[in-house]
């Protein structure tokens, strides 16, 4: 992958959020926020619980209906299709559609305890895409052994460690070739020596060049991993820059202290 | 006792365990025994008498009339009762979890018309007596004599008499599988709102659609929770069924009560029933442990398959 570190890469957006806005109920979690992602660039969102940066990435997802504003992946209209002169909502099955476009992993994980590691991956290839059981086992074994548990295969969640779970959710995301990756706290449900593990996967996926957002609470690895740092609090981007200058010289008083926080 | 090789003490019994400097030893409960209270042997022997008594008296009284049993036990009549039994357990079961399964989704959907449907079925299936749906079934010619395909308020396309429609066996079927949907709707409710529920995130995460979710994640893990209650519904409707005899279907109570209303062997002839009942529910439990084991797979229970599951690597 050739150096794709700047915000304006020649080719294009990836993915535009314009001006994002979601309630729940009377309470207005995003705010008008806009965020323009680039191919191969890793985007970490960084901000204090309650900012909505969990909310971020599910909206992104579709996970999460939005009040206004609109999100945009490869230049398609995300959850909505234009008919004429009236936006329609999409049914389940477009929508469907186009989440397998986007990986996403969950903080509690998410695996399917009813199945094993192998079949965890191999579902979306072979139950969405359509793949061939021969294929998506052949791929799934191929990305478990990317992650480090290549002799895991047969096991059942439960029986693995939560870094492992993890690592596995990393590995059934991949298996669907998405375009861009949504990290949701991958770490925050993890003691404290699992945390690397996961971490080390993530930073690998980085260097080859996957475009990801990812949801942390790891300043050190974000500053590490990401090209660009997105600082929110109260449902707005307050701050955003590349990783290592913002992250070291915040220009907000309210990242700072933050940072101080945290650190 | 070997790993103790201090070599100054020599180790010896336990009544060198003197006060003295460095003279305590340690001692091994692996060795001790296994208390027993003596409730729970006073409770064994009370237990192993009424076990004899009960066993003396099903062999010694005449009145069971055991050669009669014998005799009757493997009949045509019987057997062929015992096959309609059985047909109409499974048959009913799985009209009760097909139509449970669709109600329970009505259920918890957020489609309020399906929500009510479903409601109001539960209230009135639940709320009347199984025996009273039989018989209103088996009487459905009364109200309806004739029943007819086509458009509401038009004439009909095609028409049939509801006698020759609703036989018993129908009767017993709508009877039986209806009531029998009620119930599994709040089993299968109860065991769809038991599945985590980020399982539904996971699942739209990879790019399903609402239906291969349900089908696909959601309701085997369901299943786990289902299986238990539903083997006590099973079991509840191989007797259950012995109502349908007062709609006149050849059941095996019905085969039973037919010879003795003959012969006035009443005890043996229920000693056969009461035999073949048994024997189904005993199959049943089989196949209802199996089941469980077979959905609780990758949960902390069958931790035994942990080699198993390493050795194919």
């Amino acid at each position: 992958m050739d150096n794709l570190s700047t915000t304006n890469s020649p080719k294009g957006h990836v993915l535009r959020l314009h001006k994002v806005v979601k309630r729940y109920g009377s309470f207005q979690v995003l705010n008008e926020v806009s965020l323009d992602i680039d191919e191969g660039e890793v985007v970490a969102v960084i901000g204090p619980s309650g900012s909505g940066k969990s909310t971020l990435v599910r909206c992104i997802h579709q996970l999460e209906t939005i009040e206004g504003g609109s999100i945009y992946l490869n230049g398609e209209l995300l959850g909505y299709r234009q008919d004429g002169a009236h936006l329609r909502a999409l049914g389940p099955r477009e929508l469907a559609r186009q989440r397998q476009q986007l990986g996403m992993v969950f903080q509690q994980f998410g695996l399917f305890p009813h199945m094993t590691v192998e079949e965890n991956v191999m579902e979306g290839p072979v139950q969405v895409l359509g793949d061939s059981t021969a294929d998506a086992r052949t791929r799934a074994r191929h990305l478990l052994g990317r992650v480090g548990l290549a002799e895991k295969v047969t096991a059942y969640p439960q029986m693995l460690s939560g870094g492992q779970q993890q690592r596995v959710a990393i590995a059934r995301a991949l298996a669907m070739r998405p375009k861009v990756m949504l990290f949701d706290e991958p770490t925050s449900a993890l003691d404290p020596e699992l945390v690397g593990e996961v971490l080390s996967v993530v930073s690998d996926l980085a260097k080859a060049g996957k475009t990801m957002v990812i949801v942390t609470h790891e300043i050190a690895f974000a500053r590490e991993v990401a090209t660009r740092v997105v600082f929110m609090e109260g449902g707005r981007i307050l701050e955003q820059g590349d990783a290592r200058e913002t992250l070291s010289n915040p220009r907000t008083d309210r990242l700072r202290s933050f940072l101080s926080r945290v650190m | 006792m070997n790993t103790l090789t201090s070599g100054t003490m020599p180790m010896s019994s336990s009544t060198d365990a003197s006060p003295g400097i460095g003279a305590f030893v340690p001692v091994d409960v692996s060795a001790a025994r296994h208390r027993t209270s003596p409730l729970r042997w006073g409770l064994t022997l009370l237990l192993t008498v009424a076990a004899l008594q009960i066993v003396y008296f099903l062999f010694t009284n005449p009145r069971f009339e055991w050669n009669v049993v014998g005799k009757y036990l493997f009949s045509a009549n019987i057997l062929t009762g015992l096959g309609v039994t059985l047909m109409l357990t499974v048959v009913a079961m799985v009209i009760g979890i097909v139509i449970g399964t669709i109600v329970a989704v009505a259920l918890l959907s957020d489609f309020g018309p399906g929500r009510w449907a479903a409601q109001t079925y539960l209230w009135a299936f639940r709320g009347t007596p199984l025996l009273i749906q039989l018989i209103f079934w088996y009487n459905l010619a009364y109200l309806i004599p004739d029943i007819s395909v086509g458009l509401p308020f038009l004439p009909p396309l095609a028409q049939w008499p509801t006698n020759a429609v609703i036989t018993p066996f129908l009767a017993a079927l709508l009877g039986l599988g209806l009531a029998e949907g009620a119930y599994m709707t709040e089993i299968v409710r109860a065991g769809l709102t038991s599945v985590d529920p980020r399982q539904h995130d996971a699942a739209k995460a990879l790019g399903m659609t609402p239906t291969k979710a349900f089908f696909r994640i959601i309701f085997p893990q369901a299943m786990r929770f289902i299986i238990p209650p539903t083997g006590n519904q099973v079991i509840g409707m191989a007797k259950a069924t012995a109502l349908v005899s007062v709609i006149a279907m050849n059941d095996l109570l019905h085969s039973v009560q037919i010879i003795y209303n003959r012969t006035y062997e009443i005890v043996p002839l229920l000693m056969v029933a009461v035999f073949w009942y048994l024997v189904v529910i005993t199959l049943m439990y089989g196949c209802q442990s199996r089941l469980e084991r077979y959905y609780s797979r990758g949960h902390r229970r069958d931790a035994t398959q942990v080699p198993l599951a390493s050795e194919q690597v």
